[in-house]
C-alpha cells in the first residue's frame, strides 16, 4: 500500500472518556456465589437470580463459537471481574477543562452543542440543565403511557413486563454469549410502547446523554403493543473508551400487531492500536420477533469500533405480513476484525424481509458479511431481497460474504446481489488530477457507496455518522 | 497558434523516469509557449502516455533524471492534486470509474476547488447546474448524465466527452489529452475536437497525445513531436503527422538518426 493511502487511512483514535472511575468491585471469577452477589447488590426478586442461575447453568454446557471469521487469544472467563458498581464518573467543572483534542472530534462530528458537555464527561448542570431536559422528556413520555428506563428499575416497577418478555426473543442458552450475559447482566434499557402509541420522538437524544455506566453486560428490552411504534438510537458517534475488554450485549424487540420498531446503533468503542493491541471483543446477540400481523422490525448499524465485532441483528417474522429490515454499514481500519450481518428467519406468511450491507475494509483488517435468509414450510409468498457490497482500501485487507440461503417453501422469492470493490490508487490520482486531495476523495468515494444504509438513520444522526466515517479513514493528508 | 511574444508555460529538460525500476523516458526536452497546440505521436510503448502521467504527478513513476518546470515554479516538487491547482489538465487515456459518487457532485467540487485557487467565489448546486448545462450543450451530451456515477457505465465515448466536459469547467493552463481521440466514432471525435479547440486561445496550450493522424484533421497543431524508446526523435510542423500517416513510424527511423528535443 502507498504512503499516501496509508496516511488516509491512519487517522488516530481519539480517546476522549478515559475517565477515572471509582467502582465497588466484585472478586474476579465466574461461579453460583458471583450471580448471587449480583442479584443481592442489585436487590432483585427471586424470578430474576433463577432466570440468571438458569442462563449460568446453561452456559457452563456450552463452548465458545468457533465458526466465526475472527481471532483472539482465549478468554479467560476467571480474570473478569462481574460485577462493578459504578460510583460516579469524576465530574469535570466546566468545558475549559476538557481535552481539545476531544473538543475537535466533537466539532469534526457535529455533535450538538449541548450534549457536547455531557458527553465530554462535565457536571451536566454546571453547563445547561440537562436534568430538566431529560425530565421533560420522561413526563412527556409518562404522558402518553410509555416506559422508558434502566432495566434495574423496570425490575422493580414493572416487573409484570420483564418477566414476561426479559428471554423471550434470546432465550438463556441461545448461544454461548447471550448466556452469560443472561446469568451476569449488570444493566441496561427498557422501554414499552403501549397499544396505539406512537413515540413521539426518537428515543436518541435523551439516550445518548445518558449512557454512563451501562457496563460490560448489556441489557436492552424493547416491546411496542398493537399499533405501537418507536424509533430508537443506540450509542453514539462520539468515541468510546472501557476499561473492560469482552462486551456481551443482548437486545431483544417484541414487536405485536402492527407495531414498528426500528433500531439504529452507531458504534464507535476503542478498536485497539495501529498495531491491533488492545480494543473491545463486541460479542453482541440482537435480535427482534415480529410476533403480530403486520408488524415491522428494522435494524440500522453503523460499526466502526471495537478490536472484534461479532453481531447478526436478526429478525423473526412470526406474524403474517410483517417486515424485517436490515442496513449495515461496518468499517474495519489497521488490525481490526468484524464478523457481522443477519439472520432473517421468515415463518408467517407473506413475510417480506430486506438486507442492506456495506463493508468498507483498510489496513490490515478482516471485515466479513454472514447473513441467513430461512424460509419456512410455513411462511408462503415470503420474500427477501439481499446487497452485500465489499469495499476494500488498500491491499492488506480482506473481505468476505457469507450468504446463508435455506428455502423451504416453493412461493419464496430471494434474491442475493453482491460486489465487491476497491478504492485503488487510479482513483485517487484521478480526484488529484481534478485538484480534489485525496482525504476528500476517500470521504466523497465511501459516502456515495453508503449513502443507502445512512439515508435510514435519523437526519441529524445520519450526518455525525458520515462524518464519522470521515474521521475513521482520514488521515493527516493534506 | 503561435503567437508573437508569448510566454513559456512549461519547459521540460532531460527528463527521466521509470516505473518498477524499468527505465521508461529517457531524456526529454521540450518547450511549450502560450497559445501553442503540440502533437506529441508516437507508437505504442514508445513512452508518449507515461510522459503525459509524469506530467501530471502520477505516483507509479519515479522521476530520475531532468527538471520541469511550469509558469517558472518546479513542477516536480508539487504533488498531483497541487500540479492540477496551478492549472494542469490531463484528459485520461482511460477515464476511471467512480462507483456511488454523482457525477454532478464530483464536478461541482473540482470546480470550486479551482475557483477557490483562483480566488474566486464557489457555485452553490443551482448556481453550478446552469454553468454545465451550458458546457453540456457544446459537447452535446444528454443531461440524465448529470446524475449517474462518474464514468460509471459509460460508453467509450461518453467517457471522453466527459474529460472534455471536465477540461471546460476547470479552464486549465495546459491541457493534456492522452488519446482522447481512442475509441471515439468519427462523430464523437468531430465534438470533442471542436470542444477543444473552442477552449484553445492565447492564453493557454494543449498537447494531443495521439497514435493516429486523423484527430489531427480536426486540431491542427502547431508542433509535431514524434517520441521513439522514451525520447523525442523528431520535431516539425503539421506536416509532419501526414508524412507518418503515409509513410509509417519505421520511416522516422530511416530517414533521420534519433536526435533529441526541439
Amino acid at each position: 500500500m502507498s504512503a499516501t493511502l496509508q496516511n488516509v487511512v491512519n487517522k488516530p483514535y481519539k480517546h476522549g472518556f478515559v475517565t477515572e472511575i471509582e467502582s465497588d468491585v466484585a472478586p474476579k471469577g465466574l461461579n453460583e456465589e458471583t450471580i448471587r452477589l449480583i442479584s443481592t447488590k442489585k436487590n432483585e426478586p427471586e424470578w430474576l437470580l433463577e432466570f440468571r442461575l438458569k442462563a449460568y447453568e446453561q452456559w457452563l454446557k456450552m463452548e465458545e463459537p468457533k465458526w466465526s471469521n475472527v481471532t483472539y487469544p482465549k478468554i479467560d472467563f476467571q480474570e473478569i471481574s462481574y460485577y462493578s458498581a459504578p460510583k460516579p464518573k469524576k465530574k469535570l467543572a466546566s468545558m475549559d477543562e476538557v481535552d481539545p483534542e476531544l473538543l475537535r472530534t466533537f466539532e469534526k462530528l457535529g455533535v450538538p452543542m449541548n450534549e457536547r458537555a455531557a458527553l465530554a464527561g462535565v457536571a451536566v448542570d454546571v453547563i445547561f440543565d440537562s436534568v430538566s431536559v431529560a425530565t421533560t422528556y420522561k413526563e412527556k413520555l409518562a404522558e402518553v403511557g410509555i416506559i422508558f428506563c434502566s432495566i434495574t428499575e423496570a425490575v422493580h416497577t414493572h416487573p409484570e413486563l420483564v418477566k414476561q418478555y426479559l428471554g423471550s426473543v434470546v432465550p438463556v442458552g441461545d448461544n454461548y454469549y447471550a448466556a452469560l450475559n443472561s446469568a451476569v447482566f449488570t444493566d441496561g434499557s427498557f422501554c414499552f410502547i403501549p397499544k396505539g402509541i406512537k413515540c413521539p420522538m426518537d428515543l436518541s437524544t435523551y439516550f445518548r446523554i445518558n449512557t454512563e455506566g451501562s457496563g460490560q453486560f448489556e441489557r436492552t428490552l424493547i416491546v411496542a403493543e398493537e399499533g405501537g411504534a418507536v424509533s430508537y438510537l443506540e450509542g453514539c458517534t462520539a468515541p468510546r473508551f472501557d476499561t473492560n475488554q469482552l462486551h456481551a450485549a443482548v437486545v431483544e424487540l417484541v414487536a405485536l400487531d402492527s407495531a414498528d420498531i426500528k433500531y439504529s446503533t452507531v458504534q464507535n468503542w476503542y478498536a485497539g492500536d495501529e498495531s491491533g493491541v488492545g480494543g473491545i471483543y463486541n460479542f453482541v446477540t440482537k435480535r427482534g420477533l415480529a410476533k403480530g400481523r403486520n408488524s415491522r422490525i428494522s435494524w440500522t448499524q453503523v460499526e466502526t469500533g471495537s478490536a472484534i465485532t461479532w453481531k447478526y441483528p436478526s429478525c423473526v417474522l412470526q406474524g403474517d405480513n410483517s417486515v424485517g429490515e436490515f442496513y449495515s454499514v461496518a468499517v474495519t481500519n489497521n488490525y481490526q476484525q468484524a464478523d457481522t450481518g443477519t439472520k432473517m428467519v421468515h415463518i408467517g406468511k407473506n413475510t417480506r424481509s430486506t438486507i442492506v450491507s456495506k463493508g468498507i475494509s483498510a489496513g490490515h483488517s478482516s471485515n466479513s458479511y454472514r447473513g441467513l435468509v430461512r424460509v419456512s414450510p410455513t411462511a408462503a409468498d415470503a420474500r427477501n431481497f439481499s446487497q452485500c457490497d465489499s469495499m476494500l482500501i488498500g491491499d492488506q485487507c480482506s473481505a468476505n460474504t457469507f450468504p446463508y440461503i435455506h428455502v423451504r417453501n416453493n412461493s419464496a422469492k430471494v434474491e442475493h446481489e453482491a460486489s465487491t470493490s476497491k478504492i485503488g490508487e487510479d482513483q485517487l490520482f484521478y480526484f488529484a488530477q481534478r485538484g480534489i486531495g485525496s482525504e476528500e476523495a476517500v470521504s466523497m468515494i465511501i459516502n456515495g457507496f453508503c449513502k443507502d444504509v445512512f439515508q435510514q438513520l435519523p437526519m441529524e444522526f445520519a450526518v455525525e455518522a458520515t462524518n464519522l466515517l470521515g474521521l475513521k479513514l482520514e488521515g493527516s493528508v493534506g | 497558434m503561435i503567437y508573437q511574444e508569448s510566454k513559456i508555460l512549461l519547459e521540460v529538460c532531460g527528463l527521466c523516469a521509470t516505473v518498477n525500476g524499468i527505465e521508461i523516458l529517457k531524456g526529454i526536452n521540450l518547450t511549450i509557449r502560450s497559445g501553442e497546440i503540440h502533437a506529441i505521436m508516437g507508437t505504442n510503448g514508445s513512452g508518449k502516455s507515461t510522459f503525459a502521467k509524469v506530467l501530471a504527478g502520477h505516483t507509479a513513476y519515479k522521476i530520475t533524471g531532468g527538471t520541469v518546470t511550469f509558469e517558472g515554479k518546479n513542477l516536480l516538487d508539487l504533488a498531483p492534486e497541487e500540479r492540477a491547482r496551478t492549472g494542469i489538465f490531463l484528459g485520461f487515456q482511460y477515464p476511471i470509474e467512480i462507483p456511488g459518487v454523482a457525477n454532478n457532485q464530483f464536478l461541482r467540487l473540482a470546480y470550486n476547488t479551482a475557483q477557490v485557487q483562483r480566488n474566486k467565489d464557489e457555485l452553490d448546486p443551482l448556481e453550478f447546474d446552469d454553468l454545465v448545462r451550458e458546457k453540456m450543450k457544446l459537447l452535446e451530451i444528454n443531461p440524465d448524465f448529470l446524475s449517474r456515477s462518474v464514468n460509471e457505465n459509460f460508453s467509450g465515448g461518453e467517457k471522453k466527452r466527459n474529460e472534455i466536459l471536465q477540461m471546460a469547467l476547470l479552464d486549465p493552463k495546459l491541457a493534456i489529452l492522452d488519446e482522447t481521440d481512442s475509441g471515439l466514432d468519427i462523430d464523437a471525435l468531430r465534438i470533442v475536437a471542436n470542444g477543444v479547440n473552442q477552449l484553445a486561445n492565447k492564453d493557454n496550450a494543449t498537447i494531443l497525445v495521439t497514435h493516429y493522424q486523423r484527430m489531427l484533421n480536426y486540431i491542427v497543431p502547431d508542433f509535431v513531436h514524434v517520441m521513439e524508446s522514451g525520447r523525442i526523435v523528431k520535431t516539425g510542423g503539421k506536416e509532419l503527422a501526414f508524412d507518418l500517416e503515409k509513410h509509417g513510424y519505421d520511416w522516422v527511423n530511416i530517414e533521420q538518426p534519433a536526435i533529441a528535443g526541439t
